[in-house]
C-alpha cells in the first residue's frame, strides 16, 4: 500500500514542482493583496484583543490559504480525470482506493504547507513577528488535512469542471470569509456565532491564532478537525470505489 | 487467459452486454470487433476493472476480476482508448509511477524502463516531456507503459485511433512483436484491416451480443473468397463469389459500374449484421 501511496503523491509533487516558478507568485497574490489593503487602508490603529489587526489576519489568512490549496488538489484531481483521463491509470493499477486517497490527501496537505511558507514570508516582510511553533503547524496540517480530504471525495462526486467551480463557489468562498479569517466569531450575535462554530474553517482559525500569538490553544479545536478529516477521508475512499461506474 | 462468462452491462434502460461469452486462448491476439457503441469498451472495462458488471465473470489468468481484483489487475496491461498519459511529466516519469503503482521495485524499474523504450524506440526521448511527443509516440508509449510490469495479458482498446496509415503499421508491427513474446493480446478495434492482419480470431459484436467468433480466414471464406461492388437503382450491392473467374463471368455483358475486390472482415460482417464496421 505504501508504494500505491507513494506513486499518487510522488506524481502530484512532480507536477507541482514544473509549475511552481509560476506557483509561487500566484500563491503569493491574494495575501499581499489583503495585507496591503488592511494594513495601509483599515488596519491602522484597529485592534483586537490587544493585537494589532495585521496580526490577527495573519493567523486567519494562513487558516483561509491552508483551506483553499488543501482544496485546490480537487482541481488537480479534475484534470486529471476528464481531460487526461489519467484517473483511470489508477483505477486499473492494483492499488487500494485507500492508498489512492491518502497519496492525494498528502499531496493536497503539502501544497497548503507550501503556500502557507509564502504568507509567513510576506508576514515578515510586512514587519509582523508571530510564533510558528508545534501548535501552529498542528492546527494547520489538521485543518489541510479535513479540505484535502474534502477536495479528493467531491472530485469524485463532480461530473465536470464547471460543478467544481460550483462546489468552490458554495462551500469554500462563504467559509472563507465567515470561518473567523477577517473578524472574530465571537463578536457577532450568539445566534450567528453557534452557527458558524459548526465550521471546521471556524476551529482551524481559533487554534491557529491562538498558536501565532502565544495563547493557550483549546484542544477540543484540535480533536475536532481530526474527527471531521477523518470522516471526509472515510467519505473520500467510498466516493473513489464510487466512481468507477 | 481470459475468460467472460454471460457478461450482462445494464446502464438504467440500455442493456450495453447481453450475455456475452469469451476464451482467450494464451498466446493468442483476440480482436474485438464492432461499430461504434457495440459495447467494446464496456467490455474491456469490465474486463480491466474499470467498471462493474451487472452479471457474468470474467477470469483474468485464473483471477476473477470481481474478487480476486487485486491480483487479476497484476495479469494485464492497458492501453485505453484516450491518450492518458501525464503530460506534464518526462517519458521517465511517467514509467517510473506506473512501475510504483504496480508494486515494483525502483532498481527494476531502472532496468525495465530502458529495455523497453529500446524495445518501442523510444530511447532518444526518455527526458522529454510527453507533451513534446507526437500522436505516435504517445501511442507506443502508452504500449511500453501497460507492458512495464511484464503482465501476461494485455488489453489494446482502438489503439491506433487517429493515427495516419503509416504510423498505424508501425503499432501493428509492435503488437505483432509482442504476441510473438508470449503475450496474450486482447484488441479492440473498429479498423477492419487491422483485425485482418493482426488477429488469430475475431469476434464480432453488436448491440452488446456477440454475432460470430471464428479466425478472419474462416469468417470471409465463409462469404467467398471474392466480392463485386455494384450500384443498382442508387443502392450499393454486393455479391460474393467462390472464385475470380464466377465473378469474372458474372460481369460479362454488364453495362454498370462495379468494383471487383477480395473478400474482407466488413463483408462478413456487414453480411451477418446488415451493418457497417465503421
Amino acid at each position: 500500500m505504501i508504494q500505491g501511496i507513494i506513486a499518487i503523491y510522488v506524481r502530484e509533487m512532480l507536477i507541482l514542482k514544473r509549475r511552481l516558478s509560476r506557483q509561487i507568485p500566484s500563491w503569493s497574490i491574494s495575501p499581499f493583496l489583503y495585507l496591503t489593503a488592511f494594513s495601509y487602508a483599515v488596519g491602522r490603529g484597529v485592534s483586537i484583543d490587544g493585537h494589532s489587526y495585521l496580526e490577527f489576519l495573519i493567523p486567519g489568512l494562513i487558516a483561509m490559504g491552508s483551506m483553499t490549496q488543501a482544496f485546490a488538489i480537487a482541481s488537480e484531481i479534475n484534470i486529471a480525470r476528464f481531460y487526461w483521463h489519467i484517473f483511470e491509470e489508477f483505477q486499473a493499477a492494483p492499488i487500494s482506493k485507500f492508498a489512492y486517497v491518502a497519496g492525494e490527501v498528502l499531496a493536497g496537505m503539502t501544497r497548503a504547507l507550501l503556500a502557507i511558507g509564502v504568507i509567513m514570508v510576506l508576514g515578515f516582510l510586512f514587519g509582523v513577528r508571530l510564533h510558528y511553533g508545534f501548535a501552529f503547524f498542528m492546527a494547520l496540517l489538521l485543518n489541510s488535512f479535513v479540505f484535502a480530504s474534502l477536495a479528493v471525495g467531491l472530485a469524485m462526486v463532480v461530473k465536470s469542471h464547471a460543478d467544481q467551480a460550483m462546489l468552490t463557489n458554495f462551500i469554500i468562498t462563504p467559509m472563507a470569509f465567515l470561518g473567523g479569517t477577517f473578524f472574530p466569531v465571537d463578536r457577532l450575535p450568539q445566534w450567528a456565532g453557534a452557527i458558524l462554530n459548526l465550521l471546521p474553517l471556524t476551529h482551524a482559525s481559533k487554534a491557529i491564532r491562538a498558536a501565532c500569538l502565544g495563547e493557550p490553544v483549546n484542544l477540543f479545536s484540535y480533536v475536532l478537525l481530526f474527527i471531521i478529516g477523518s470522516l471526509f477521508f472515510g467519505l473520500a475512499v467510498w466516493c473513489v470505489e464510487r466512481a468507477k461506474d | 487467459m481470459i475468460q467472460v462468462r454471460n457478461l450482462v452491462k445494464t446502464y438504467k434502460d440500455v442493456k450495453a452486454l447481453k450475455g456475452v461469452n469469451v476464451h482467450v486462448k494464451k498466446g493468442e491476439i483476440f480482436a474485438y470487433l464492432g461499430p461504434n457503441g457495440a459495447g467494446k469498451t464496456t467490455t474491456i472495462r469490465i474486463l480491466t476493472g474499470l467498471t462493474r458488471a451487472t452479471a457474468g465473470t470474467c477470469l483474468i489468468n485464473g483471477f476473477d476480476i470481481a474478487t480476486q481484483t487485486g491480483d487479476a489487475k497484476k495479469q494485464y496491461g492497458l492501453v485505453p482508448q484516450a491518450i492518458n498519459l501525464d503530460q506534464e511529466l518526462t517519458v521517465q516519469e511517467n514509467l517510473l509511477i506506473h512501475g510504483w503503482l504496480y508494486h515494483m521495485a525502483s532498481s527494476d524499474i531502472a532496468g525495465r524502463v530502458n529495455e523497453l523504450l529500446d524495445y518501442v524506440e523510444l530511447s532518444p526521448k526518455k527526458k522529454s516531456l510527453v507533451k513534446t511527443l507526437s500522436g505516435g509516440m504517445k501511442r507506443r508509449l502508452m504500449i511500453a507503459r501497460a507492458l512495464l510490469h511484464s503482465p501476461g495479458v494485455l488489453f489494446l482498446d482502438e489503439p491506433t485511433v487517429g493515427l495516419d496509415a503509416a504510423i498505424r503499421r508501425k503499432i501493428w508491427t509492435l503488437i505483432k512483436k509482442i504476441q510473438q513474446q508470449g503475450t496474450t493480446i486482447f484488441l479492440t478495434t473498429h479498423y477492419i484491416e487491422e483485425a485482418e492482419f493482426l488477429a488469430d480470431r475475431v469476434a464480432f459484436i453488436d448491440q452488446g451480443s456477440m454475432v460470430a467468433l471464428d479466425t478472419p480466414a474462416n469468417l470471409m471464406a465463409a462469404r467467398g473468397a471474392w466480392a463485386i461492388d455494384r450500384l443498382v437503382a442508387d443502392v450499393m450491392e454486393t455479391l460474393y463469389f467462390k472464385t475470380r473467374e464466377e465473378a469474372d463471368t458474372f460481369n460479362t455483358n454488364r453495362s454498370e459500374q462495379f468494383t471487383l475486390r477480395r473478400v474482407n472482415l466488413e463483408d462478413a460482417f456487414l453480411d451477418l449484421t446488415g451493418k457497417k464496421v465503421k
